[in-house]
């Protein structure tokens, strides 16, 4: 198997991983981690599969280098929404024992 | 039982994936040598960067509107508990962190520069520039941003990267068609749009962790 191939194959691996964690997984900060995993696997099978011929191809490198920047941009917003579900759940949860007591 | 089901599913998945990349017949259509054709053109040596800049311009242009949405989605959704009580800062890593700043903002300049023929460019740029904004805020020498204080400065350097090349986009409609350069001046334009990229993405960049901090970074 070429290199290029390999890095199409294992990117492909972890892209699998990615899906598996993100409908296994409960907990959303996991699912944010296993969401950008993949991310990372599509990534790997972009950059791989551009070398495909010898010469690497620059447009899927140029794609790859957007979709990083884009993919830390979309985890950032995912995780200041799920810092403010975890603040609104624990607000609710004070508002409910104040409410018992 | 669900575990059991979805692991066995991924597995096929993943199996049919593997056949369909190794399989995958070459394609019909060769960007690399319609890159290759119009570098001469294209006012920058590194065909990465003239995919970026220059003949998918278009992608360039989106992405940095989708980072500013995404910054904006993120301030919208705002702080709502106050910050947790100032710690004291580590003397030794302040001290590493003015070290290390001045040589990380000439490896950004250095970056910016280098991607009109090697890579790099104004995405490496300003991840550096970010990187060491973020260091500089956990060692306790920048302070959180606050989404409702924010001057307007940093809102000048936040929105300027984008706003500079929507400009320089729409100019050229002008000229010919959105997004392309005059040969002659292509390299220019690059130029002075990756400039302003570079520091609305460390701003951007940066903001993404800053705004998220709770974290008062030893600042009054």
């Amino acid at each position: 198997m070429s290199s290029e191939l390999l890095f199409a194959v294992v990117g492909a691996l972890i892209f699998t991983l990615g899906v598996a964690g993100t409908v296994l997984v409960a907990n959303l900060l996991r699912r944010i981690l296993a969401f950008n995993l993949m991310g990372s696997g599509a990534f790997l099978v972009l950059v791989g599969l551009a070398q495909r011929g010898g010469e690497s191809d620059p447009v899927p490198h140029a794609m790859v280098l957007t979709g990083i920047v884009v993919a830390v941009a979309a985890t950032a917003l995912a995780l200041a929404l799920l810092r403010k579900q975890h603040e609104m759940k624990d607000s609710e949860e004070e508002l409910t024992e104040i409410d018992d007591g | 039982m669900k575990r059991a089901i979805v692991i066995a599913a991924a597995l096929v998945f993943g199996g049919l994936l593997i056949n369909a990349i190794v399989d995958l017949p070459s394609s019909p259509v060769d960007l690399r040598i319609a890159v290759a054709d119009n570098m001469a053109n294209s006012g920058v040596s590194h065909p990465v960067t003239a995919v970026l800049l220059n003949f998918r311009g278009y992608d360039t242009l989106l992405e940095i509107a989708v980072l500013l949405l995404a910054l904006i989605g993120l301030m919208a959704a705002g702080p709502m508990l106050p910050p947790p009580p100032n710690q004291p800062a580590d003397a030794l890593l302040q001290k590493l962190a003015r070290i290390a700043t001045p040589p990380v903002i000439v490896v950004g300049g250095y970056l910016l520069w280098a991607g009109a023929f090697r890579p790099g460019g104004a995405f490496q740029a300003g991840a550096v520039l970010a990187a060491a904004m973020v260091l500089l805020h956990l060692s306790g020498l920048l302070s959180a941003w606050n989404a409702q204080l924010l001057p307007l400065a940093r809102r000048v350097i936040l929105v300027g990267g984008f706003v500079l090349f929507l400009c320089i986009s729409v100019a050229l409609l002008a000229a010919g068609s959105l997004l392309q350069y005059p040969p002659h001046q292509a390299g220019l334009l690059i130029l002075l749009i990756e400039s302003g990229l570079t520091l609305s993405l460390a701003a951007i960049l940066a903001g993404l962790f800053l705004f998220l901090s709770r974290d008062n970074g030893g600042a009054p």
